[in-house]
């Protein structure tokens, strides 16, 4: 009997063992700490990774890799001749994941994509402020609540958005974070249970990974779940490890301790490169660096004096002295990454003798100006005092005085936004949807002067172009209008455009199928390691 | 004895609120307030602006705002953090003991080394030994905590492979906080290695996290024992034909402690200052790098919050101090 047993827990430990050594481990050396787990309330890509990317879907995705939408809980859609009626058949037989504290007992379904709206948009919902505080920054921020009228729920398996007005860039809003699909069933349970708060703290999605864990400011723990609609991922066990300091980020990567890591530090980045260990992920980022001028003040209202200064700085100087290497030349106010870029546009040739000459033939003379410098580090602007002072000593050698400025970071927004604003400002974007719609009316449209458009520029000709291309589903013809937009910008040149940043993924070399993402994230559906 | 501690008592109550005064307008002289840095480069009309500022009740006058703070304080209300949504004294709860191991760590550390090296400095004053050990702690004492934990990371991780670089337990091990302390939960997990695993995590992080402490605590014991080491009292000791071993370890060790003890104590306030730094690059999820990230983030909750508790705690230590003076020391009692 003795024997037997032993022999048994033998048998036992193998398999044990055996399980332990199949299950595939990926740790990913995460740059920060998410502020929660629902992704509604937030606006910090770190906190979407650890989200809405691992746990959650949505109606939409965004192709892997790529800016355009594909089918995500929703199999398929239909649009209304008047564009303001989107009916979503959703995928049957979707289920939310089992976790320890949670288990569903139906499929996803009409009830589900209601809530996830409602929350955020109807404030007699009872969950519109289920924790102190809640705001629902994106929802708001791109104008949802004035869009929608309505969500009605048809049938189980299909849901219509009832729109206010037309708007093309309504599917890729809805692959967008902010409209991840929770379980009402779980928001039912927790409400029950007096602990709403938990939403935030324990997700439940239907996404390819759910929570595990999380160890504040250290790491998050995620497993495959086993009944994702899409299959079950070849990555057992999924980990971010937090690590904050980029030079500790690559200590880690290299002592085998993570398999990826996001942000090297671009000192870093050659020495990453020449690793025979690893694999360096390369791609443009989706955002643009720019020094915006107040198109309302003199002599900055005249194109052609817009014009001189943007030829009188060297551009190519700029992104070596403050990219160096992890940046591109930008021309037009669009990444190259996002469909409608015209490359046919040819971008304001450096040429100081020349630009001196358009400001005498224009009248300027002993010309001052201010240049704002961000008191802060973005990927689009890595140095934003650096790339000031370049443009000062540039713009010094056609005989203008640049007076460099700067404030505390609220403050800088704040201010740089104000109409009357004196001086030029450097600071950037990064997109959110991948919709051209996302940076050509948010930072240039006649709606966000005194806002988010730091030029203060409002253009008959850019501002038509754009308002047709938001109201044509027809992607050929928004491709087109979006082309003709970026034409009009260069010739009245509201800014200088400067950079597109370059993003770096270093990674081990047994990591396969990650994808580089244009819209910042990271994903870690279909990765896999090789044994 | 009681009236000494009601005396002492009574003074606390004042620091206390001049604290939570402190702390409150600290955050609030930074510029940028919390909402327009929640909208970032996306920006915020102003309507929505103003919503928000009435949700987060930062529209309210100041004293109001301060009064209902104070009021939330008294009732063990921190607040909620505006970025995470958590009440503020849940997550100090949660970070503080990976604080509270690291700086016992580093303190022990500093003061198993500090007070041997500076023993024999003080005895073989002037010797080879002497001036390189003050040399180092002269060369501890001015290094940049960050230069330094970067350093250590890039050889003894990085190029020798002997200790792990961040964190502060193996992924390979995950159970339940128990206690918040990483080497106790490792025991009382059961796992094997988990102990080991946790110990090595925090050579790094002591090591560079004790240097400072190490360095004055050496110094200050050397000079303590040479002051000593002249008085009258000890060329007796010498003179009665006692061993110099029993001279030094006995009749000078003691009484050049006094000074040293008040330096350890005074270097455990600054412990938490270095704490912040050694955090950030060891990803140690401790109170140091919770209040940088919400400082960055005008999380005024966690700021005040964050301060208070701090301070509240360093009080209440000094009180103990105090009263424990008073108890060794007539003299202090009666003053």
């Amino acid at each position: 009997m003795q024997m037997m047993k032993t022999l048994l827990a033998a048998t036992a430990i193998v398999a044990v063992l055996a399980g332990a050594a199949s299950a595939k481990t990926l740790v990913y050396c995460s740059e920060g700490s998410p502020e929660g787990f629902d992704p509604a309330p937030y606006t910090a890509g770190t906190t979407f990774d650890a989200s809405s990317r691992a746990v959650y879907n949505r109606l939409v995705e965004f192709e892997h890799g790529k800016t355009s939408t594909i089918p995500g809980l929703a199999e398929s859609w239909d649009i209304s001749e008047d564009g303001l009626e989107y009916t979503f058949h959703l995928r049957p037989g979707v289920k939310f994941q089992t976790t320890d504290y949670f288990t569903p007992t139906r499929d996803m379904n009409a009830d589900d994509v209601i809530f996830s709206f409602d929350r955020q948009r109807l404030s007699d919902n009872a969950w519109y402020e289920y924790a102190t505080g809640i705001s629902w920054e994106y929802f708001n921020g791109m104008s949802m609540p004035d869009l929608i009228k309505e969500i009605v729920k048809v049938d189980d398996l299909t849901v219509k958005f009832v729109l206010n007005r037309p708007e093309a860039p309504m599917i890729a809003n809805l692959a967008m974070d902010f409209a991840s699909i929770m379980s009402k069933e779980y928001a039912d349970q927790l409400e029950a249970a007096g602990t709403k708060e938990l939403l935030n703290q324990q997700p439940v999605g239907t996404g390819p990974y759910q929570f595990v864990a999380y160890q504040q400011d250290a790491v998050i723990r995620y497993k495959a779940n086993p009944d994702y609609w899409a299959g079950k991922q070849a990555i057992d066990d999924l980990v971010f490890a937090i690590t904050t300091d980029a030079a500790v980020r690559r200590q880690k990567l290299e002592a085998g301790e993570c398999q990826i890591m996001p942000y090297p530090a671009p000192a870093d980045i050659a020495a990453l490169q020449e690793n025979a260990d690893l694999n360096v992920g390369e791609q443009e980022g989706l955002n643009v660096g720019y020094l915006a001028y107040n198109t309302q003040m003199a002599p900055f209202d005249n194109p052609k004096v817009r014009k001189a200064l943007n030829m009188a700085m060297n551009k190519q100087a700029i992104l070596d002295a403050v990219f160096q290497g992890s940046g591109q030349v930008a021309k037009n106010p669009i990444p190259p990454t996002m469909w409608s870029y015209n490359d046919a546009v040819v971008d304001d040739a450096f040429d100081p003798e020349a630009a001196k000459q358009m400001l005498a033939d224009e009248g300027v003379t002993d010309l001052s100006m201010k240049i704002w410098a961000m008191p802060v580090q973005r990927p689009y602007n890595p140095n934003a005092r650096r790339m000031a002072e370049v443009m000062q000593a540039d713009l010094a050698d056609i005989g203008v005085k640049a007076e460099i400025v700067s404030y505390e970071w609220g403050e800088y927004l704040a201010r740089s936004s104000e109409i009357g604003r004196d001086g030029a400002v450097l600071l950037g974007w990064t997109g959110d949807n991948g919709d051209p719609d996302n940076f050509l009316a948010v930072l240039l449209g006649c709606d966000a002067v005194g806002g988010s458009n730091r030029a203060q520029w409002c253009n008959e000709e850019f501002e038509d172009l754009i308002q047709k291309a938001k109201v044509t589903s027809d992607m050929a013809e928004r491709t087109k209008l979006y082309e003709e937009a970026q034409v009009v910008f260069k010739r009245e040149a509201p800014w200088d455009t400067i950079a597109h940043s370059k993003v770096f993924m270093p990674m081990s070399k047994n990591v396969t199928g990650f994808v580089m993402d244009p819209l910042g994230y990271h994903r870690f559906d279909d990765v896999d390691i090789a044994e | 004895m009681f009236r000494f501690f009601l005396g002492k008592l009574a003074l606390i109550i004042p620091t206390f609120i001049g604290i939570t005064i402190v702390a409150f307008a600290f955050v609030r002289f930074l510029p940028g307030d919390p909402v327009m840095l929640l909208a970032g480069e996306r920006g915020m009309d102003p309507e929505r602006y103003k919503q928000l500022l009435i949700q987060f009740g930062y529209d309210r006058p100041i004293w109001v705002q301060y009064f209902d703070y104070l009021m939330g304080l008294f009732r063990g209300d921190f607040g909620v953090s505006i970025s995470t949504k958590r009440p503020v004294f849940q997550e100090f709860l949660t970070l503080f003991p990976a604080t509270l191991e690291l700086s016992m760590f580093a303190m022990t550390f500093a003061v198993l080394l500090g007070i041997p090296a500076g023993i024999v400095a003080a005895v073989k004053r002037g010797s080879i030994f002497d001036q390189l050990t003050m040399g180092a702690a002269l060369t501890g004492y001015s290094m940049p905590i960050f230069w330094w934990g970067l350093l250590l990371i890039i050889l003894f991780s990085g190029m020798l492979g002997w200790t792990p670089v961040s964190g502060r337990i193996s992924l390979m091990y995950f159970f339940p906080s128990v206690t918040g302390f990483m080497t106790i939960d490792a025991l009382l997990s059961g796992q094997k290695g988990a102990f080991t695993s946790a110990v090595q995590h925090l050579i790094l992080p002591t090591v560079v996290l004790g240097t400072i402490p190490l360095a004055v605590i050496a110094r200050q014991t050397r000079s303590a024992m040479l002051e000593v080491l002249g008085e009258d009292y000890v060329r007796t000791a010498r003179a009665k034909g006692l061993k110099p071993r029993r001279v030094i370890g006995l009749h000078a060790l003691r009484n050049a402690m006094i000074p040293v003890i008040t330096t350890i104590g005074l270097q455990m306030g600054m412990l938490m200052a270095g704490a912040i730094l050694t955090e950030t690059i060891f990803s140690w999820p401790g109170i140091g790098k919770w209040m940088i990230d919400s400082i960055s983030r005008r999380d005024y909750p966690v700021v005040q919050g964050g301060l208070v508790l701090v301070a509240g705690l360093v009080m209440l230590v000094n009180l103990v101090i105090d009263v424990l003076y008073g108890l060794i020391n007539p003299r202090i009692r009666r003053q």
